[in-house]
């Protein structure tokens, strides 16, 4: 029933595999989506279609802070076609959603508290008509003064903004010795600006109200299992009546882990009966997701005088916006992860994230890492500077190695590969690059703009270390839930684990070939027919789902090899997998050597496993506890040219090194490690949402800018460092995240050693550099 | 909202009827949402990011900015027909997007649809094209996810293929 009529499918083909070998585990495996992306046969969310369709829209608030009077609809009404309007009394279940705390109202009603927050939905029979009605919808708004500052908002005597208050988190970790103090201090204060995740697909979503009175929801989205409850809690159903069946995503980078219109498209189609779509327009998509909270930092480092950190003092002030999101646990990280993977034997240190009338914010690749890995570098920068050390000398002094703890307290018993990322990355021979002035005007700071003067341009060269955990923190019962259906050679498994770019699909086919000895692996549609797969986010999908999935398979290699061990008296400690073959072990008799797809002729073989990680605890009191299940090191050296009296910046090569673990698929983790490394350069030097008291100044592609072709260097990989981490499936790392974390103060440290400037904020501007 | 108009596209080397038409539906809404054609994607629906880019008269545009109603008369390549296009073959995939998918151009693929297309644009006025070059011709696609690394390489298979194998497909 839906579908765009031209027979697209999500998914996809199985029969295309790598160019040469199975298509195991370790090998440059194809997409299995890849061949109807190319073609533009892939059906995203955005390009569905079901018969009798309507168009949705959302009427959102041009103020930060305002009270409504009143809202009047007749006007909508008044326009043919306009098929339905909804607001907040028609909400008849749980008027508030959030992803960790209920705390924002489906539609705003007494108050609006974010410039853009939806007041209003309307359905109508062109998307022209819809938009025509949204803007005759009449809100009258008592105009309040925004609450933007956060400091301002955690202040003694503030009034709240919000029944929840203005403070979503306050988080100490305090260690050691804190009385300590070092033969050198270094001290500063930094800051990050409000990041996009600006997938190229906004948000969009088709549902279809069903005759039962539930209603089926096609979305793109990080988790399937997170919005169906919330959906069902809004619209007063059941679960079951709620189901989830993933739509093409057009990346997500955690812009999707929040509900933006899941709520309101299957609203207004309860109301009309009919199917509705709806497709967030790009200047909407800035308002309709959450970005990456920005934020200030103050930190001071107490080292030795032969460069041992002592101790590190710390005030980290995270903007979360209108809604909580997930800003407690971006604090955390943020927090956990803000002095480096360097051995630190004392902290005080203070986490806060604040409730303001700015955007709200939440989750973006990196997480919180991303903000105080800029804060840490910095300050380790400027350590080594007064102690007249080496930057890399310094840091490998203090790197930490398995076995240290944390400030935490948490001992990492995992793969820490700290010194050889850093040495591999820092020592890499630096590539061939042209001088600037040999350089056409077009590879200049500037670029097309054609305004540096090659005779002024100054090349710099930065370097950065970062880290982040794995997967979730902190005492959440993080799970995945995976199926495998094994007939005759072929298989097919589930899990309704967000494909969202990252290729996910590749993967569980070469886990599946890998276990099973088959060549066929089929996925089926990832929807809440099974159970939850968790968030596409924290890098943890390969380790969760590829691990669920690793985990089903084996459970019917098990039920197969016993099938065929019964089958020849053999007991099935005998038999293994051996490429596409069942053999039998060492000296066992009878001999059996059988291919796979004939060893049980029409027999079945099915299972569902759930895959948990080890269990993670809450930070105590004073910041300490296992919070965390692994950890990830990456570094970036970078070489940039600037135009110091424009203050233009141009990134003309960047190499980085990895702490994967194992690399189960070369291509795709280059994608992530180049993609990756490409929106830390976005933070680094252009990406910013300007909010002026609240209000968004930059909400489209021509003023808040992305990396083009021109705008990224080639990305040199020193090396993948494969130290196998205990407990992963293949004893791989999620490498999602951390190409962001270190890319960005690499890149400032380069601007800062070609321009002598202290440049204690991201992204840098040009009157940064110039003025 | 008045004029609802017919009128005939020729996409993909085939007549398209458009019966009921507003005269202010892009090229792109009409491809998409009236074609069955919905390759061309959008991103930003104001020139910014080339996730519509679809062929007219052999010129690479943004079919986001163009009146689907002063397209009638030309010739419309989307992503859809660029396989069949180039010289009427049957092919399943053109030689660009072959290599977009051994160079692991793809992720999530929204942008790829335009990529494709500026790719065969490109290659075809420019046979070999310098690095600086091709960056400037995608420099209107924007892509999020894969830093273009990998795009570039398919770029450059494209081109070392065709200079083996003779013509493009
Ligand atoms: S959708 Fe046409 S340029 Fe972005
Ligand atoms: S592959 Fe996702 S935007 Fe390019």
């Amino acid at each position: 029933m839906v579908n765009s009529g031209t027979g697209l499918s999500i998914v996809t083909d199985p029969s295309v595999v790598s160019a040469s070998g199975r298509g195991v585990i370790g090998e440059s495996v194809r997409r299995p989506d890849g061949t109807p992306k190319v073609q533009g046969r892939f059906a995203f969310s955005s390009d569905l279609w079901a018969e009798g369709m309507l168009w949705g829209a959302t009427v959102r608030s041009p103020h930060p802070s305002a009270r409504i009077r009143s809202i009047d609809l007749s006007g909508a009404w008044q326009i043919p076609g306009v098929r339905a309007v909804v607001t907040y009394d028609d909400v008849p279940g749980n008027k508030m959603f959030g992803l960790e705390h209920a705390d924002q109202p489906v539609f705003a009603h007494d108050v609006v508290r974010f410039h853009g927050e939806p007041i209003a939905a309307v359905a109508a029979d062109h998307p022209d008509t819809a938009r025509r009605a949204m803007e005759a919808i009449v809100v009258d708004y008592e105009i309040l003064t925004p609450l933007v500052d956060p400091e301002i908002a955690i202040a003694e005597g503030t009034p709240p903004i919000h029944p929840d208050g203005n403070l979503f988190r306050r988080l100490v970790i305090r260690r050691g010795d804190m009385s300590v103090s070092g033969d050198v201090v270094v001290e500063g204060t930094y800051e990050v600006g409000m990041q996009d995740q600006a997938p190229l697909g906004t948000e969009s979503g088709l549902a279809v109200p069903d005759d039962d009175g539930g209603i089926d929801l096609w979305i793109s989205t990080q988790w399937l299992h997170a919005d169906q409850a919330q959906v069902a809690a809004s619209l007063a159903l059941p679960e079951a009546k709620v189901r989830l069946h993933l739509a093409g995503v057009g990346g997500a980078f955690g812009a999707r882990e929040d509900c933006s219109l899941q709520i309101h498209i299957c609203l207004l189609a309860l109301q009309t009966g009919r199917p509705v779509k709806m497709v967030y327009s790009r200047e909407e998509s800035f308002f309709g997701h959450v970005h990456r909270h920005p934020a200030r930092m103050w930190y001071r480092h107490h080292a030795t005088r032969d460069g041992r950190i002592v101790k590190v003092e710390g005030r980290f002030v995270f903007d979360g916006g209108a809604y909580a999101s997930t800003s407690s646990a971006v604090l955390a990280n943020a927090t956990c992860f803000s002095t480096g993977p360097y051995k630190v034997p004392a902290v005080d240190l203070l986490g806060l994230a604040a409730r303001t009338n700015n955007l709200p914010c939440g989750a973006m690749r990196g997480f919180g890492a991303v903000q105080t890995c800029f804060g840490h570098e910095a300050q380790m920068d400027k350590l080594a500077t007064t102690l007249g050390i080496d930057p890399i000398e310094l840091r490998l002094l203090n790197a930490m190695q398995t076995g240290d703890s944390c400030i935490t307290g948490q001992i990492v018993t995992g793969a820490l590969p700290v010194e050889e990322v850093i040495r591999s990355c820092a020592e890499a021979p630096m590539p061939v690059l042209a001088e600037p002035v040999d350089s056409p005007m077009m590879a200049l700071p500037g670029g097309a703009g054609r305004t540096a003067d090659a005779a002024g341009v100054k090349r710099g060269v930065g370097f950065a270390l970062g880290w982040k955990n794995l997967m979730f923190s902190e005492g959440f019962d993080d799970f995945s839930t995976a199926s495998c259906h094994l007939l005759d050679g072929v298989a097919t498994v589930k899990s309704a684990c967000a494909e969202v770019g990252q290729g996910f699909v590749t993967l569980a086919q070469q886990i599946a070939r890998t276990v099973l000895g088959v060549d066929d692996v089929i996925l089926a549609p990832a929807d809440t027919h099974i159970g939850s797969a968790g968030s596409t986010s924290a890098s943890r999908q390969t380790w969760m789902s590829g691990g669920a999935i690793e985990l089903a398979c084996r459970t019917v290699r098990q039920k197969l090899l016993s099938h065929v061990g019964a089958a020849f008296g053999v007991s099935v400690d005998d038999l293994d997998i051996v490429d596409r073959r069942i053999v039998s072990r060492h000296s066992a008799k009878p001999v059996i050597d059988l291919d796979v797809a004939d060893a049980a002729p029409g027999v079945a073989f099915s299972a569902v496993e759930e895959h948990h990680h080890a269990p993670t605890f809450r930070l105590d009191e004073n910041g300490q506890g296992n919070a965390h299940v692994s950890f990830a090191v990456a570094a970036h050296r970078a070489v940039v040219d600037v135009d110091v009296e424009l203050g233009l910046v141009r990134v003309v090569e960047i190499t980085t090194s990895m702490d994967v673990g194992k690399v189960l698929n070369p291509l795709q983790l280059l994608g992530q490690v180049e993609g990756g490394t490409a929106q830390g350069i976005g933070l680094a030097v252009m990406e910013e949402i300007l909010l002026t008291a609240g209000k968004v100044r930059n909400p489209s592609f021509t003023d808040y800018l992305i990396p083009t072709a021109l705008d990224m260097p080639p990305v040199n990989v020193a090396q993948l460092v494969e130290v196998p981490e205990p407990g992963a499936p293949f004893g791989a790392k999620g490498a999602g995240e951390s190409p962001t974390i270190s890319s960005t103060p690499a890149v400032v440290a380069a601007i800062r050693n070609a321009t002598g400037r202290e440049l204690p904020r991201t992204p840098v501007r040009p009157h940064d550099i110039a003025l | 909202m008045s004029e609802y108009c017919a009128y005939t596209l020729r996409v993909n080397g085939r007549d398209r009827e458009v019966s009921d038409g507003w005269l202010g539906e892009s090229l792109l809404w009409v491809l998409r949402e009236r074609l069955d054609l919905p390759g061309a994607k959008n991103a930003c629906e104001q020139g910014e990011c080339g996730s519509c880019s679809v062929l007219v008269d052999g010129s690479l545009v943004c079919a986001c900015l163009v009146l689907a109603a002063s397209a009638v008369g030309r010739d419309i390549v989307t992503v859809e027909g660029i396989a069949g296009a180039i010289d009427g073959s049957d092919a399943v995939l053109s030689d660009v997007q072959e290599a977009f998918l051994t160079e692991g151009a793809v992720q999530c693929g929204f942008c790829t649809p335009g990529l494709i297309m500026a790719v065969h644009d490109l290659l075809d006025r420019v046979p070999l094209p310098t690095d600086l070059e091709v960056r400037e011709a995608i420099s209107g696609n924007l892509c999020r996810c894969t830093g273009y690394g990998r795009i570039m390489e398919a770029v450059w298979t494209t081109v070392r293929l065709r200079q083996v194998g003779g013509q493009a497909r």
